[in-house]
């Protein structure tokens, strides 16, 4: 009953994102997509987090921020990139501000590609993550003992 | 028997809180055309919640949110003994007075807001509470539970206005758009979590359970308007609390949350028109 | 009981020694000396009348020489302020006073009376000595730590110690006359002597805010003292006789409404609130002894003692009324206050409200929860006002805003606010157990209004006490070490108290059966058993919940494995939970604030509404008790 991935609840957050997948990952939220039938909410709180969704790459000012969400939500974690910037930089990624995929900062779990990222891939994303997220709880739990 | 409630309250009531919730989730995602969640999604939501590391950002906050889950046990405890009503109605305001120091008491910006308009909902909602009371007292005689429920004809008959208003002011309490305020179940709210913002798994899973108590607690309160000494009158009053669900439900989602004046000028203008008057009539005809 | 004498005698003739003192030291040793003898003095007094049967005692029949020394006493009041009037250029004051006490010379050598008792001892006496002797005592032991500071504090104020404590220790003889007299005039002149000192004391620092705030206390409260007069002359020309209690069994009208207007007037309800608020500016011990814990209390004091005579009349009514709207007024006022001083004002002036609007319906119920109020205000707004002032001692402000994570700066200080405000309105502390019983009485005198302003008071009531609690408690790294410059006898007087407070909710049942049912049965003749079983049972399960709970709490959640991490700030965090790093990449401070809904209930929209509607309550009331007394 109590596996995380009965219940992930997820933090999105834009690191330097066009917008166009955060558009997207709202998108999940709609009728359409009804990501909520898989236990899914869309928090908007680190403190409660299971996911982190972030779309666009890493830049000098999103850094810190991406970084301290991180560590404000507590473990079992997983991290998704969302769209190609978060992935790898994209086209973005010789800019003079930005360092890259989410990955140079925190470790990601999960890469969704995509410019923009179709909604049908981030929740095949997300389901992917929630296999991590159990993988993890397990070993956490194997910690504890 | 009253030993009975007390304990079935005690068991019971995070379970059918969880279902309660479960259900409102599904009727929420049907009335948006949407297909929602499965029914148990809040008990694999504690049950996640209960598993995951505990982290916070002080060492008094698990105490404050743990206070605040056993005075509401305590508060619907009494209720469902039989006890005083305005007793269980005081106990009700200090448990949420132990909410409001949990989240004050990180110095975070978004609990303080949280917890800045938690206290002004308190002062929306607590006239109406208070003269619900007297209108029992009025209507039956007793501030006692066990007197109100040996009534011979149920309390609404006296006391509709005072009804109305309840369901007015409940949506606060049960955290309902237009009046949630201060932490909101929806994430299109201009600010989400408000007051639990500071609080994670096992703190915010407390939280929720006292929110299912909190629930069960009102809905007790509800069916003693119905409840009278015949045994039909429970059917009644089970129906009519499902009713008043379904209707909190509904207005949940056919409006948007409302600035903290409208919150508070319209909670006091029909506690005093719909509750107001109507203690006054009672006052007159009794 | 040649005791009463003593009880009287020995703050008066301490007050004479202090302007001889001034080495700082020994006066302190003075004052610790004097407070301990009072309190013994009042033990004894109240062994004795126990030991003596605790029946209620009429004394003193036949003190013609005293009663020309009070004479002599109600003329030096006169030229007092008629002096000081003339030399701040203030004219009202010279009006009433002389005015007043023209009519009491008249009434005194013209009205031949019957011989009477002049002093009497029951269990409301007894209980109004045990606040006078105790919390009065101890706050005169925290006066001494806290001047010392106030003057480090306030450099430009005058040290004018010496007089200060002379008028402590006054007060305290004139409080312990007015509550023990039975005959009016005896009380009027104790009466006017409160007023004076708690003019004088407003005075204390001299400047102009003080001058002007002292003279409004003044012309307020010799209001209430023309109507006492007016009172004492209708008595005097018609009742003939000059016993309070006679007042009560006549119960005529126009001397009952006179009587309750000084008893308004003393304890502050609107329209004659202000002058409380005025009296803010004086140093925080006046605050406390004279403005809540006691002066006050004699207003209240003297309308519970009528309140036989006040229930379902006009009076009554008209007292009521305003008791609860000023409940619900002040208490709204007080949301829009940042100043600690000035809250604690209006939640003075707003409880007094209740116990006013319990005495005005006057039946069994109220009082009793009126006495409870009394009680448990006295204790707590003493506690809260004591501690109020160490905290501006300490961290040179007495804004609540400045009281952020008070917990962390100054700990003993912010438990023993904390334990003050939850006697002010949680459950299970008194005040709540009096609401409790207010509330039924309210219904069952079948009183809508006043229904409906303790419904609306006690939520605006506990907004503003709420939201102090958790400005309290709010964890925080400091910005400045606060080094806690509160003394010694300051905190002894306050742990009296905080002790005090937590024993009273412990105790309550016995304190209702042992003291509380006696002052009802005595004032009614009879009394009910007002706390049922069921609700003692309530209470008992409410006490475990607020005290033990969090402490059981405290253990398990100890015990629990947690990481601590930085709060969340929607930008960065710096990492002390201090500053975040706004957009554009600088490090900004956080600010938390209060809500203080200035627009909605600040005192510039709620003042005048208010006075006005309770003046015109007061002069309709007045009209019809004068038109009954001419159709009479």
């Amino acid at each position: 009953m109590n596996k995380v991935s009965k219940s992930p609840w997820l933090l999105h957050y834009d690191a330097s994102s066009c917008n166009g997948c955060d558009i997207e990952v709202l998108d999940c939220l709609t009728p359409k997509y009804d990501i909520e039938r898989f236990g899914i909410i869309n928090t908007g709180d680190p403190f409660q987090a299971d996911i982190l969704l972030i779309t666009g790459g890493v830049n000098s000012q999103t850094e810190r921020v991406v970084k301290q969400l991180y560590s404000q939500m507590p473990e079992p974690k997983v991290v998704v990139a969302v769209g190609i910037c978060a992935c790898t930089g994209g086209i973005f990624k010789e800019c003079y501000n930005i360092k890259g995929g989410i990955d140079t900062v925190i470790p990601v779990d999960v890469y969704v590609p995509g410019c923009a990222a179709r909604p049908e891939s981030i929740i095949d994303g997300v389901m992917k993550a929630l296999k991590v997220l159990d993988e993890k709880q397990k070993a956490m739990k194997e910690d504890r003992r | 028997m009253n030993v009975c409630f007390v304990i079935a309250y005690l068991l019971f009531a995070p379970l059918l809180g969880g279902l309660l919730d479960g259900t409102d989730r599904i009727i929420s995602a049907r009335m948006q055309r949407r297909k929602g969640p499965s029914i148990l999604q809040p008990f694999y939501d504690l049950g996640k919640l209960f598993s995951k590391e505990l982290i916070a950002v002080n060492n008094v906050q698990f105490l404050l949110n743990l206070s605040y889950l056993v005075i509401l046990m305590i508060a619907g405890a009494l209720l469902f003994f039989g006890a005083d009503l305005l007793m269980t109605l005081f106990i009700l305001s200090t448990a949420d007075m132990f909410l409001i120091m949990a989240a004050s008491s990180d110095s975070s910006p978004y609990a303080n807001m949280g917890a800045s308009r938690e206290m002004l909902q308190m002062m929306a909602y607590e006239p109406l509470t208070l003269l619900i009371a007297v209108g029992f007292y009025l209507a039956e005689g007793s501030f006692q539970v066990s007197d109100i429920i040996d009534a011979p004809v149920s309390a609404i008959l006296w006391m509709p206005g005072l009804f109305v208003g309840f369901m007015y002011t409940a949506a606060i309490k049960l955290r309902k758009s237009p009046f949630d305020l201060s932490t909101s179940h929806h994430a299109h709210q201009e600010m989400v979590k408000g007051i639990t913002t500071e609080m994670s798994g096992p703190a915010l899973a407390i939280m929720n359970i006292a929110e299912y108590y909190e629930l069960v607690l009102l809905l007790g309160i509800f069916s003693l308007f119905f409840i009278n000494s015949t045994w039909w009158s429970w059917i009644v009053a089970i129906i009519a609390c499902g009713l008043v669900f379904f209707a909190e439900t509904l207005w949940d989602n056919v409006s948007a949350r409302v600035k903290w004046k409208s919150l508070l000028y319209s909670c006091w203008i029909v506690t005093l028109v719909a509750g107001g008057v109507n203690i006054l009539i009672l006052m007159l005809i009794k | 009981m040649t005791i009463i004498l003593f009880l009287i005698g020995i703050p008066a003739v301490f007050a004479l020694i202090f302007p001889f003192l001034h080495n700082q030291r020994i006066r302190g040793y003075v004052v610790y000396t004097g407070a301990g003898i009072v309190m013994l003095t009042t033990v004894v007094f109240i062994a004795q009348w126990i030991g003596n049967g605790a029946e209620t005692m009429m004394l003193y029949p036949s003190t013609e020489s005293v009663d020309h020394l009070m004479t002599v006493g109600d003329l030096f009041l006169m030229c007092l302020i008629v002096y000081l009037s003339i030399k701040y250029g203030k004219v009202l004051p010279i009006l009433l006073s002389v005015g007043q006490t023209a009519l009491i010379l008249y009434i005194e050598f013209t009205t031949e009376l019957p011989e009477g008792p002049h002093m009497a001892v029951d269990w409301l006496t007894i209980l109004m000595c045990l606040i006078i002797a105790f919390i009065g005592g101890f706050i005169c032991i925290y006066t001494v730590g806290y001047m010392k500071g106030y003057h480090n504090h306030h450099k430009d104020v005058k040290d004018r110690q010496p007089f200060f404590f002379s008028m402590l220790f006054l007060f305290l003889a004139a409080m312990f006359g007015l509550v023990l007299s039975q005959n009016l005039i005896w009380m009027y002149f104790f009466w006017e002597v409160t007023s004076v000192i708690s003019f004088l004391m407003i005075g204390y620092t001299r400047s102009e805010e003080a001058v002007s705030n002292s003279f409004m206390a003044l012309w307020m409260n010799l209001l209430g003292g023309l109507g006492f007069a007016v009172a004492i002359a209708w008595m005097a020309k018609t009742g003939g006789s000059m016993q309070l209690a006679d007042v009560i069994s006549i119960g005529a009208q126009l001397p009952l409404f006179c009587l309750s207007l000084a008893g308004l007037t003393k304890s502050a309800q609107l329209p004659f609130s202000s002058w409380l608020v005025g009296a803010m500016v004086a140093p925080t011990p006046s605050s406390a002894l004279l403005h809540s814990a006691t002066m006050v209390k004699a207003g209240v004091y003297l309308l519970i003692r009528i309140s036989p005579a006040l229930e379902g009349n006009l009076t009554g009514i008209i007292v009521s009324s305003i008791g609860g709207l000023t409940f619900i007024m002040a208490s709204m006022m007080a949301i829009a206050q940042n100043d600690g001083k000035k809250v604690l004002a209006f939640s003075t002036i707003s409880n007094l409200g209740l116990i006013v609007g319990c005495a005005g319906i006057g039946v069994e119920e109220t009082v009793w929860g009126a006495v409870f109020l009394m009680i448990f205000h006295s204790v707590s707004k003493s506690m809260l006002f004591q501690s109020v002032g160490a905290a501006e001692n300490s961290l040179g402000s007495r804004d609540i805003e400045d009281m952020h994570g008070l917990i962390i700066r100054l700990p003993k200080l912010a438990y023993i606010m904390g334990i003050g405000i939850a006697g002010m309105y949680l459950a299970p502390f008194g005040m709540l157990i009096s609401k409790w019983v207010a509330l039924r009485a309210f219904v069952d005198s079948g009183n809508f209004l006043l229904v409906l302003f303790i419904a609306y008071g006690s939520a605006t009531t506990m907004f503003y006490w709420t939201k102090w609690l958790a400005k309290l408690i709010s964890y925080h790294i400091p910005r400045d070490t606060v080094k806690d410059v509160t003394r010694k006898d300051e905190y002894f007087s306050m742990f009296f108290h905080a002790v005090v407070m937590i024993l009273l909710c412990l105790l309550l049942p016995l304190i209702a059966k042992w003291l509380v049912n006696p002052i009802v049965s005595e004032l009614f003749g009879n009394s009910k058993d007002v706390l049922s079983m069921s609700v003692l049972a309530t209470m008992a399960i409410m006490l475990v919940s607020v005290f033990i709970v969090p402490a059981v709490m405290f253990f398990v959640s100890r015990a629990s494995r947690r990481e601590l991490v930085p709060i969340y700030m929607n930008g960065v965090n710096e990492g002390d939970n201090r500053f975040f790093t706004n957009s554009f990449g600088e490090k900004e401070h956080l600010y938390l604030s209060n809500w203080y809904l200035r627009f909605e209930f600040g005192r510039r929209h709620l003042r005048i509404p208010s006075i006005l509607v309770a003046a015109a309550v007061l002069v309709l009331g007045f009209c019809l008790v004068i038109g009954g007394v001419m159709i009479g």
